[in-house]
């Protein structure tokens, strides 16, 4: 330990300690620009410079280390006088248009210059003009504005993984730019908006619209990904302006994905439904709220009497709250129906019974970044879990090897160490090389029994080198994402997965889909005492449905399947923000209200409940969901429905040690003899990141960027010959009675006889399962 | 001796003449008094009267929605809302006054950076209603097209102290 002075105040630091940082943590501020916590020293912009006893100049704090009796003055008259000198060179080529610029009140240039600028400019010279880039629908640019601080181009380097801005030109002519005028495509590129200290870097989405001053920050957590991140909803007359990241070290940090991020503009959308609508005769017509409840609950109770308890069923989204989902199957267990699910994209449920808790990520978020060893298994880990995607980049930084078993090989921006990437099907056979080549001696791996054939050409030595990977370390992990959990043969793929993590001493994890996967499944939101899981609810048609947040076509397995049981059933009732499809198959449409309108919880994938309150009033007539589902409890005259607030519900779902309910393990892991590959084309069909829940799918930004593009069947070159089908030329795609019109691309990173059709689009919505079979051809 | 001197005076009517003395002087002085609304006094030019928005000489709207009079407004009396316009430039979509709740203090008229929003020299006008005293942003540039040749001389007259 050291002991320094810094403005006459003793402190003892660490070794290795910069001065700026041991300033902060005795609270002694230190102006600056370029140096930002979670980024390397820069030290360009010589806003921190300070005076240091017996430097024969002063130092910039960000990028001098502490040494033993350092005497460091801030505020002396040396140490000023340079602060000043700094500040009026940034401010020589910066244009005085704050009154118009977005950052404008939020600004650490402006706010500075109000201690360290002048009042007046001794510059006459003409200033600087660089002209502004297009760099995609989500950040907007005044490239005049920038002072060259580069956190922009360190963000990328460092976090987000993918250089995609840079300084070119020297002195005078520097400019930040993207490389050759592309836009920018990270799935994090919102956190140059934060990181940017002037208003280089603005919020496109939100551009002109608000002050930072005129703005009520709430607190809230995001209803997305699994990750929870901890949001700052910033709002004016009851409308959702802007959404901000909060700081939390132990989940997103000081960072959110573009997802998190720009999803806000969907809670303002023209399509949310702000009356009840109820179908008479055909016609859909408005009504006022008691008209709709009593139409539920009469119809309900007329299939109850008519066809039996039995013949109700109900879907709920994973984005749903605990308290709405805790309701939800208190609801259906009162009226005697254990048919209630939330895996909607889910397709083998034959591992249920084996379950012994709610599959959740095994560790904590923060515990990824320090792993030593990792395998993933099926994931569009990017797309699906930004974040802790770049917890892992972070941890392969680190030097941690990162597996991957996948049918997809998109860029995750770090090296990946061994990957197989095979057909879907071929999933199965690969985790059991590896968990064969684990059981295998550690000395001659070689000699382990491998199966003859490895699927889909894929070597010996990949399993082999997957196998020895997870055998070194200390921190290892064995992580099942969402292309995983969707697979027709998940089951075995949990069995293997809990074999190999076993074999290797690793952790069992589970990428969870949706922002209450875990609280669903600790809520009861699974099917309970001879209850029907979502898939047996759509394979054997009930007569009334109850869905709470879902757009059945675009959140389930297999759209075809669910909307031709949707459309035949006698009463299907669907709760949602939004107007959609259900206008189509519906009978009863309730408004609720969207996590920004209702108090909640949501239990991240760490099995962590975080609960928020609401951010704005319920837009019209739209009511939380916990509320009309007490409602919809009391008029169908069940007991224990009287909450007077969600504090209640939560106390009664959530009560006890939330993390004894954790469990990944299956009871009885059964290592079935793998059976040889289906033959035909096989779909990859994975959720397209903007497409992956209602809210964000109307988020109307988000939806121009490229990730949200139009779905392609894309397919190698070797599947597209063996199709007949040329790259560029449109194809038709089938599956069952199904079929669409997409355009082929070629990709040889896919495994053969896979077609990669995105699900979760409108377009791609009368298609059938997501994981299938797929018949290809030439349109036309 | 003094309550000799008040019986007399008061007995004499003399406090009574002297007061229709001055009467009589001013009978014949020069007349002050203005005829308003024919007349009206003389004004500064930081009269601080009905407010108005101003227009650059092409006719565009000088206000780009920087919101610094809503900031400093002490009595709220402005609501603006913004957004952008088609040719990118920085508008508002509304900015109105409510006039019963404005002070005159001239602090929005002191934070606009581009001279939009100034205080005329108007100050009789009226509503019948309460709601005709809420002043939205076209009848502000009404006021402004209709008097800026004065709200122009007025600035010119008062730039050299500003």
């Amino acid at each position: 330990m050291l002991n320094i002075e810094i403005d006459g105040k003793q402190l003892t630091v660490e070794p290795g300690t910069t001065i700026i940082d041991a300033a902060d943590a005795a609270g002694i501020y230190i102006p600056r620009f370029c140096y930002h916590k979670k980024l390397s020293v820069a030290a360009n912009c010589r806003m921190c410079l300070v005076q240091v006893e017996k430097a024969p100049k002063p130092m910039p704090a960000c990028a001098t280390p502490v040494t033993d009796g350092m005497k460091v003055m801030t505020r002396s008259e040396t140490a000023l006088k340079a602060q000043k000198a700094v500040m009026e060179f940034l401010l020589v080529n910066h244009p005085l248009d704050c009154p118009i610029c977005d950052q404008g009140g939020e600004c650490q240039l402006q706010d500075l210059a109000v201690g360290y600028g002048m009042g007046n400019s001794r510059y006459a010279e003409e200033k600087r003009v660089v002209l502004n880039k297009n760099i995609g629908p989500l950040i907007s640019t005044d490239m005049t504005r920038c002072i060259h601080c580069t956190r922009c181009v360190r963000f990328g380097q460092e976090i987000a993984g993918i250089m995609e801005m840079g300084q070119i030109g020297r002195g005078e002519h520097s400019e930040i730019t993207t490389f050759i005028e592309s836009s920018i495509g990270s799935e994090l590129s919102g956190n140059i908006i934060d990181l940017c200290p002037v208003g280089a870097l603005t919020s496109k989405p939100f551009r002109y619209s608000a002050r930072g001053w005129e703005l009520t920050t709430r607190p809230s957590i995001s209803p997305h990904d699994g990750l929870g991140a901890n949001l700052a909803v910033e709002t004016k007359n009851n409308r959702v302006f802007r959404v901000l990241p909060r700081d939390n070290e132990e989940i997103n940090e000081c960072w959110l994905s573009d997802k998190d991020r720009f999803a806000y503009e969907g809670l303002n959308s023209p399509e949310r439904l702000q009356r009840p609508m109820v179908k008479r005769y055909g016609e859909w017509r408005e009504c006022d709220w008691p008209e709709a409840l009593e139409a539920v609950a009469g119809g309900l109770k007329r299939v109850r009497t008519e066809n039996g308890d039995a013949q109700i069923g109900a879907l709920a989204s994973p984005h749903a709250t605990v308290e709405e989902l805790y309701l939800l199957q208190k609801l259906m267990h009162g009226i005697g129906s254990g048919n209630v699910d939330h895996r909607l994209r889910q397709s083998d449920f034959s591992a249920d019974a084996n379950l012994q808790g709610a599959p959740w990520l095994g560790m904590a978020i923060a515990e990824l970044e320090k792993l030593d060893s990792v395998l993933v298994v099926g994931s569009t880990l990017r797309a699906d879990h930004p974040l802790l995607a770049h917890r892992l980049r972070q941890a392969v930084k680190r030097g941690a090897q990162l597996n991957l078993i996948n049918p997809v090989d998109d860029d995750l921006l770090c090296n990946v160490a061994n990957k197989a990437i095979v057909a879907p099907d071929a999933m199965v056979q690969a985790l059991d090389q590896v968990r064969r080549a684990l059981a295998g001696s550690e000395s001659s791996p070689e000699s382990t029994v491998l199966s003859p054939e490895m699927p889909y050409g894929t070597q010996h030595s990949i399993a082999l080198a997957i196998a020895a990977s997870l055998r070194q370390g200390e921190r290892k992990a064995v992580l099942l994402g969402n292309l995983a959990q969707h697979h027709p043969r998940y089951a075995e793929l949990h069995a293997l997965a809990q074999q190999v993590a076993e074999l290797a001493g690793a952790k069992l994890g589970f990428l969870g889909e949706a922002a209450n996967s875990v609280g669903a499944c600790l809520a009861g939101a699974v099917p309970g005492n001879d209850g029907m899981n979502a898939g047996k609810m759509v394979e054997d048609p009930r007569r009334a449905y109850i869905l709470l947040g879902v757009e059945a076509e675009l959140d389930s397995y297999n759209p075809a399947r669910i909307l031709a049981a949707l459309q035949s059933a006698q009463l299907v009732v669907a709760l949602s923000p939004y107007k959609h499809h259900a206008l189509d198959y519906a009978h009863v449409l309730l408004p609720v209200a969207p996590f920004s309108e209702t108090s909640g919880t949501f239990v991240s994938t760490e099995g962590r409940a975080q609960s928020f309150s609401a951010a704005v009033k319920p837009l019209g007539e739209t009511r939380p969901a916990w509320k009309v589902l007490r409602v919809l409890g009391n008029l169908m005259e069940l007991p224990g429905f009287d909450y007077e607030s969600s504090e209640q519900v939560r106390a009664e779902a959530l009560h006890g040690d939330l993390s004894a309910k954790l469990n990944n393990q299956l009871k009885a892991p059964v290592a079935k003899p793998v059976g040889a590959a289906a033959g035909g084309l096989q779909r990859i069909g994975e959720v397209p990141m903007y497409h992956a829940d209602s809210i964000v799918r109307r988020a109307t930004a988000l939806q121009k960027t490229a990730a949200a593009g139009m779905p392609a069947a894309t397919m190698n070159g070797e599947t597209l010959d063996r199709a007949g089908v040329a790259e560029g030329t449109d194809v038709i795609v089938r599956q069952g009675a199904g079929s669409v019109v997409l355009k082929a691309v070629r990709d040889d990173r896919l495994p053969n006889d896979c077609v990669r059709v995105p699900a979760g689009h409108p377009a791609t919505a009368m298609l059938g399962g997501m994981l299938d079979e797929i018949v290809v051809g030439r349109a036309g | 001796m003094n309550k000799i001197k008040s019986f007399f005076s008061t007995f004499l009517l003399i406090e009574l003449l002297k007061g229709m003395a001055l009467t009589g002087r001013y009978m014949f002085a020069r007349k002050i008094t203005v005829q308003f609304p024919e007349e009206r006094t003389p004004l500064s030019p930081r009269f601080r009267g009905l407010h108005a928005q101003r227009r650059y000489p092409n006719g565009e709207e000088r206000c780009i929605a920087c919101k610094l009079c809503e900031a400093a407004c002490p009595a709220l009396a402005i609501t603006i809302e913004s957004a952008q316009r088609e040719d990118g430039t920085r508008r508002t979509t509304r900015y109105d006054i409510d006039l019963t709740k404005c002070i005159f203090c001239g602090y929005c008229e002191e934070a606009c950076p581009v001279d939009a929003i100034v205080e005329t020299r108007v100050f009789d006008y009226h509503g019948e209603k309460r709601g005709d005293l809420y002043y939205t942003k076209d009848m502000l540039l009404a006021v402004g097209d209709k008097h800026e040749a004065q709200i122009a001389r007025d600035r010119a007259a008062d730039a050299k102290y500003r």
